[in-house]
């Protein structure tokens, strides 16, 4: 334990140290080649333009050679793979385009992923308006928050073992040690195998994504609420409008912006969901989602590549419209200055 | 807020009430495993965590001795004893000899097994079995019986997952993949958030736009393609694929994104006057940013380095991909994996192991909340 301990501090002094010294070292050698300190007027004038031609590329150097190899290359690189056979040898045009809609479970995931999309955004951000706007009337609110908030620290791997041992299900005569089971059961119920009944299946797996994400939601809505002007909710009020009315007439509309930011988010996170149905299900059982998919194709009968990119290009298609919408988004803010 | 108060006592309780149970939903779950991670492991299966602080109840069976142990009494046969031997007593609250029927006699009482033999099993374990005839044979009487034992907590999961169970190991691996993985992005992405937000130069727009658009690009898009050049590189210079190196860029290019636009919005924020003073009193861009800009971006640093310190600790896909599922390099989530698929229902093993990786979040997570939350605000409002 100690010289893993040791070894594991040794790399991480190595890792970190090597990025401050490139920064501190590329810096220094600038300075060093156009040097503008203890040289005569026009020289050093001249060496301080050269400095100001490339240092900002020292900068932004090394953000823009990893974000490049990270993900600019692959996003080419993967609709490229999409074309080739699984060793990414041999173009086959759009043959793996073909399969994927002929395949059953992957038609079985897309089916599952609309699902998701269609129930988990709207649960979270519903669930999270609710109960943000519960917490801000009592005195326990933000203690409430707080617990509430707590899941979206726990991995997804985590919450599925603390959710599959709600869901366990124990063989006839058994003690139930499942909380759901337990309940069926106490109330005169048959204890099941929850998460593999076909179809709702999914939604069992849903809640988990839906108990972590409603923390998320809560915390943004909730600071978007508490930007309502308190003016106008006065006059809401002095004109006898009752609470449901204050809620969907006069809250709502106001942070319908937060509302959507929030929906598209999570609907991101959604299509990206994969620990979740890795841990709980692995597909099985007609529970398969894309992300699952491609991995599994990544990895199944030593890998085929082909298929596998596709199914990531697929996702990518998804996420497009949110990408071009935020990019303007972001184009209005900046567009100001 | 205070207009949106109810004015009735009803519907205030109301509002308790059902904040209340919202708490619950949201905190049983993980109580769950907290708790069940401190039994006993064979109370566990005994009875639901929910009971835990009561006597749990369990049918067990036993087998009385064989009949060389029997003594003539009283011109009947006689065996006696205690049904726990030497392990620790329980409480026995009735037993039966059918495992149809296995509570058909409440403890104390004389059972009627028919051709005048009677058995007798108290509370304590103790039984007396009578004959008329002496007992045959080397196998002794069945007994199933429902005892309860009293509540039973323990750190011994604890000592199993850390010390054998090879969590203690991956949770090591952890740290040394979370570390630098969150310390190198940060770096990289306050240099680069400094020159998008301060410095002058062409291809600065193009370069933010771009950036905004690579923070929604599914992960999935980078795996395969990266898969590959691991690969290539590893047979290439004939190094290991799977490296700690390997994956601390991984994660590194995959926060970048986010950071950058986190930051550069922080930092182009900050006061123009600070550091046009310090530019007239001859500092460099450097030193600017690293006397000037990097203390005054505190705040934000911490909000990034919160979020993806959770971001790589609860990753998954990531660590499989880049870093294997087995081996001495296997992190806590993909452990944590590997254990339902191999420990599937010993859940004393899945519980503690289970807690022990949220642990360190979840003691993060309160410690600074206020700048996650800040974090998560600036995040997610503003843009994307």
């Amino acid at each position: 334990m100690a010289a893993q301990i040791l070894s594991a501090i040794f790399v991480i002094i190595i890792g970190v140290g090597g990025c401050v010294a490139y920064f501190w070292g590329a810096n220094k050698l600038v300075d060093l080649i156009f040097p503008s300190r203890g040289v005569a007027g026009a020289a050093a004038i001249d060496n301080l333009r050269r400095q100001g031609l490339v240092r900002p590329w020292l900068f932004v150097g090394p953000a823009m050679i990893i974000l490049t190899v990270y993900l600019i290359y692959p996003v080419v690189a993967t609709l490229w793979l999409s074309f080739l056979d699984r060793g990414g040898q041999h173009f086959v045009g759009f043959a793996n385009y073909e399969w994927a809609f002929g395949d059953r479970e992957f038609r079985n995931s897309i089916l599952n992923n609309i699902i998701w999309l269609a129930v988990v955004p709207a649960a979270c951000t519903f669930l999270g308006l609710i109960i943000a706007v519960l917490t801000d009337k009592i005195w326990w609110g933000t203690i409430a928050k707080s617990l509430i908030f707590l899941p979206l620290a726990i991995s997804f791997v985590g919450a599925s073992v603390i959710w599959k041992f709600i869901y366990e299900y124990r063989g006839e005569g058994q003690v139930q040690i499942g909380l759901l089971n337990s309940i069926i059961q106490y109330f005169g119920g048959q204890p099941q195998v929850w998460i593999s009944l076909p179809f709702w299946n999914n939604f069992f797996l849903m809640i988990i994504l839906i108990w972590i994400q409603t923390g998320f939601a809560m915390v943004i809505l909730s600071s978007a609420l508490r930007g309502i002007p308190e003016e106008t909710l006065e006059a809401a009020v002095i004109d006898g409008a009752n609470p449901f009315q204050i809620f969907w007439k006069i809250m709502v509309p106001q942070i319908w912006g937060t509302i959507a930011v929030v929906w598209t988010t999570i609907t991101i996170l959604v299509l990206k969901v994969f620990d979740i149905v890795l841990t709980m299900t692995n597909g099985q059982w007609n529970s398969q989602v894309l992300a699952n998919l491609m991995f599994d194709w990544m990895f199944r009968g030593g890998g085929d590549f082909g298929r596998g990119a596709t199914i990531a290009i697929i996702i990518m298609i998804a996420v497009i419209p949110i990408m071009v919408w935020n990019i303007r988004q972001a184009n209005k803010e900046t567009g100001g200055h | 807020m205070a207009v949106a108060t109810g004015k009735s006592f009803a519907s205030r309780f109301g509002v308790h009430i059902a904040v209340l149970i919202f708490v619950a939903i949201w905190t049983v779950p993980t109580l769950g495993i907290l708790v069940s991670s401190l039994r006993d492991k064979d109370q566990i299966i005994a009875s639901g965590w929910w009971n835990s602080f009561s006597s749990s109840t369990q049918t067990e069976a036993g087998r009385l001795p064989a009949a060389s142990a029997q003594v003539e009494k009283d011109g009947k046969f006689v065996l006696a004893g205690n049904i726990f031997g030497d392990a620790a007593a329980r409480n026995i609250s009735a037993f039966g000899v059918k495992s149809a029927a296995p509570t058909q006699y409440p403890a104390g009482t004389t059972a009627d097994l028919g051709d005048g033999v009677t058995l007798q099993l108290n509370a304590d374990g103790t039984f007396v079995m009578s004959s008329p005839k002496a007992f045959e044979g080397d196998r002794g009487q069945r007994v199933y019986y429902a005892s309860s034992a009293p509540p039973k907590f323990t750190t011994d999961n604890y000592n199993t997952v850390l010390f054998s169970e090879g969590i203690g190991r991956s949770f090591m691996n952890s740290l040394t993949v979370t570390i630098p993985a969150t310390v190198i992005p940060i770096l990289i992405a306050a240099f680069a958030a400094y020159a998008l937000a301060w410095m002058r130069f062409p291809g600065r727009a193009l370069l933010i736009a771009v950036i905004i658009g690579l923070l929604v690009v599914p992960l999935q898009m980078s795996l395969i393609p990266l898969l590959k050049l691991y690969n290539g590189v590893g047979t290439f210079f004939g190094v290991p694929s799977k490296t700690y190196l390997g994956i601390w860029l991984a994660h590194t290019g995959f926060g970048l994104p986010f950071a950058i636009y986190l930051l550069r919005s922080y930092i182009a924020g900050l006061p123009r006057e600070i550091m046009e003073s310090a530019r007239i009193d001859g500092a460099s861009d450097f030193e600017i940013f690293v006397k000037i800009v990097l203390p005054l971006s505190f705040p934000v640093l911490a909000s990034f380095a919160i979020f993806q310190f959770l971001w790589v600790w609860n990753d998954l896909l990531v660590a499989m991909v880049f870093l294997g599922t087995e081996g001495d390099q296997i992190v806590l989530t993909a452990k944590l994996n590997a254990l339902l698929g191999s420990r599937g229902g010993d859940w004393e093993i899945l519980t503690t192991s289970a807690f022990v990786t949220i642990i360190v979040p979840l003691i993060v997570f309160f410690s600074l909340q206020r700048y996650f939350v800040r974090g998560l605000l600036a995040g997610s409002v503003k843009g994307g």
